[in-house]
């Protein structure tokens, strides 16, 4: 019951959260320069300025602003994002056609990253004055100094063009027409590419935590207990210690998902991967507003939708949050 | 200390040659990046040092005065974050009760939108130019340096002294800014000197994405300009990005060090 509760005020708390959104989408279309009758005016090359005045009654430009913003929100609650000025295709349909690709790319790179990431830190964390222990900081400094863009396009250049190992760009083999078990094992070579390069940044930041998390959970009076009834060092660490050292890990990863998503942008740009973050660079670059304002509030939402999960994972995997 | 610490030595002296780069550098080599001084695609060597991009622009060039774009925008980006920030969470911190709650739900909105994606909105809704990129970033990374000065709060404000001063009667507006905020700097100055690193990687990211002030030369753009080539000139897009991964590891490095010498027994993160 107070577990239903907590759930009901966490999606009520979400849904506030995104109308914030929606009315910062809204003041950013007001504030930018120019409004939407300008830029397709722009885009016809003229008009009269009878023809102006009626776009701009079509579009309800002609009204006050509170009322405009009522307008936007009902339209936006609806899930209609508007339309977008270069593809003349409603946001939504777009954002849905591009939704899977960025998912894959983001969760196989949020896997490999905590799943590295960890087992890295561990190791390390065994050791902490050995080579390797070293050798672990030594990576994850380099691979948070780094720009993700940067690894990118050096890795295309190592994996794709010296050692011709990987495709270099898209999501699958152009006209192949492979379908089933090839068509997976086509996409997944695409994907190793992108998916290392945006692991790197995170898988970074986790070996550094789980590495700083295990050495105080190893310390701690449990674990000497557990050694001194004779336990195996693998036991010890991998089934009494490994539990509390991923849990900082766990909520870094759910805090930082946002920015995952952000670099998964920057990351599919490089790669031409067909996902948002592709969709984005071309409304960026033809000034489509309107589908970047909506590939913002869609990414808005999956984060919220992922703090969601990720919150009630954490109470269910935690009985002392309970 | 500071100086024990092999890898903050090292980050200081990467820190003093940014530095020195980005004052004398386009003095000592006044080529102007946007020039095409040389034949285009000509390797690192050759004819240049660093070689030539895909329209004969000197690479060399432009390291050395795109490093200042890097450091400016890096520096008023974090101030302007750092000022955001503290004033925030100096005012959540100390208030409470419904200020606190109401300054940490925006605090919260704001690390629920991917920073990027937002900075790049901005920057593309209002004219990419040096300003509204310092802006962009700052309005987007703020949030942890108020979160930071909040915990900072909520730890010192109960403390002896600052207790002390209250009996002495000093006011609110002297004890958030002359009592608690000064006892409250180590892990803030280490936050901002990371935060540094933070800005120069968005910057980056912009600039390469196409959306940097068109009037400055800078890191991320020379990437961005180059990458249609990557095959033909692999040291256009090399050894800019070496230049940014050297800067912020720097910064990296620097942070720390500081980090260790605040909390000798501490080892944070």
């Amino acid at each position: 019951m107070k577990f239903l509760f907590t759930f009901l005020r966490k999606i009520l708390y979400s849904a506030i959260l995104l109308l914030a959104v929606i009315i910062l989408n809204f003041m950013l279309l007001h504030l930018a320069p120019g409004d939407p009758v300008d830029t397709l005016v722009g885009e016809m090359g003229g008009a009269t300025p009878e023809l102006i005045a009626q776009l701009r009654v079509d579009y309800g430009l002609d009204k006050s602003l509170p009322e405009q913003l009522l307008t936007y929100v009902v339209r936006m609650a609806k899930g209609d994002l508007g339309q977008s000025f270069n593809y003349d295709q409603p946001v939504v349909s777009l954002i849905m056609d591009r939704l899977p690709a960025t998912l894959l790319l983001v969760i196989t790179a949020l896997v490999l990253a905590i799943f590295f990431g960890t087992l890295l830190g561990i190791i390390a964390a065994q050791k902490p004055k050995s080579l390797f222990s070293g050798l672990v900081t030594v990576v994850s400094l380099a691979g948070y100094a780094a720009p993700v863009f940067w690894t990118g396009i050096m890795m295309l250049i190592l994996f794709s063009y010296w050692v011709p190992m990987f495709p270099a760009c898209g999501m699958r083999e152009v006209g192949s027409g492979a379908h089933g078990l090839i068509y997976m094992a086509d996409v997944l070579k695409h994907l190793v590419l992108p998916a290392v390069s945006l692991a790197s940044i995170y898988l970074a930041i986790y070996s550094r935590m789980a590495r700083a998390s295990m050495m105080d959970v190893l310390g701690s009076d449990y674990i000497r207990t557990a050694r001194s009834k004779g336990l195996s060092e693998r036991v010890v660490v991998y089934q009494h210690a490994l539990k509390n050292a991923i849990l900082p890990v766990v909520t870094m990863a759910g805090l930082q998902f946002s920015q995952l998503i952000a670099g998964a942008i920057v990351v599919e740009t490089v790669f031409s991967w067909p996902g948002m973050g592709q969709l984005a660079f071309d409304a960026i670059l033809r000034r489509d507003h309107p589908l970047l304002l909506g590939i913002l509030f869609f990414s808005t939402l999956i984060v919220v939708g992922v703090n969601i999960f990720t919150d009630l994972s954490y109470r269910l995997l935690d009985p002392r949050i309970r | 200390m500071f100086a024990a610490n092999k890898a903050a030595l090292l980050g200081l002296v990467l820190g003093v040659l940014i530095a020195l780069l980005t004052i004398f550098g386009p003095l000592i080599y006044p080529t102007d990046p946007f020039e095409m001084v040389g034949a285009p695609m000509s390797p690192p060597g050759e004819d240049l040092l660093l070689g030539t991009d895909y329209l004969g622009r000197d690479i060399l060039a432009g390291i050395v005065h795109g490093a200042r774009t890097t450091v400016l925008v890096g520096f008023s980006a974090t101030s302007f974050t750092v000022v955001i920030g503290i004033i925030i969470g100096v005012l959540a911190g100390f208030y409470g009760g419904w200020v606190e709650n109401l300054l940490m739900r925006v605090t919260e909105f704001f690390q629920v939108l991917p920073g990027l994606l937002l900075a790049m909105v901005l920057v593309a809704l209002f004219s990419p130019s040096l300003p509204t990129i310092i802006f962009a970033i700052g309005v987007v990374s703020w949030p942890p340096v108020a979160r930071l000065t909040r915990a900072e709060f909520l730890k010192i404000k109960q403390r002896e002294f600052v207790l002390a001063e209250r009996a002495i009667g000093a006011g609110n507006w002297s004890i958030m800014w002359k009592i608690i905020l000064p006892n409250s700097l180590p892990p803030l100055i280490v936050a901002a000197t990371l935060g540094v690193g933070v800005a120069i990687l968005f910057e980056a990211a912009l600039s390469f994405l196409g959306l940097g002030d068109p009037n400055t030369y800078s890191w991320g753009y020379m990437i961005g300009a180059s990458r249609d080539f990557i095959w033909e000139t692999w040291w256009a897009v090399t050894f800019p990005g070496v230049a940014i991964f050297l800067t912020v590891l720097s910064i990296s490095l620097i942070g720390d060090g500081l980090n260790d010498a605040f909390n000798p027994k501490l080892r944070l993160l």
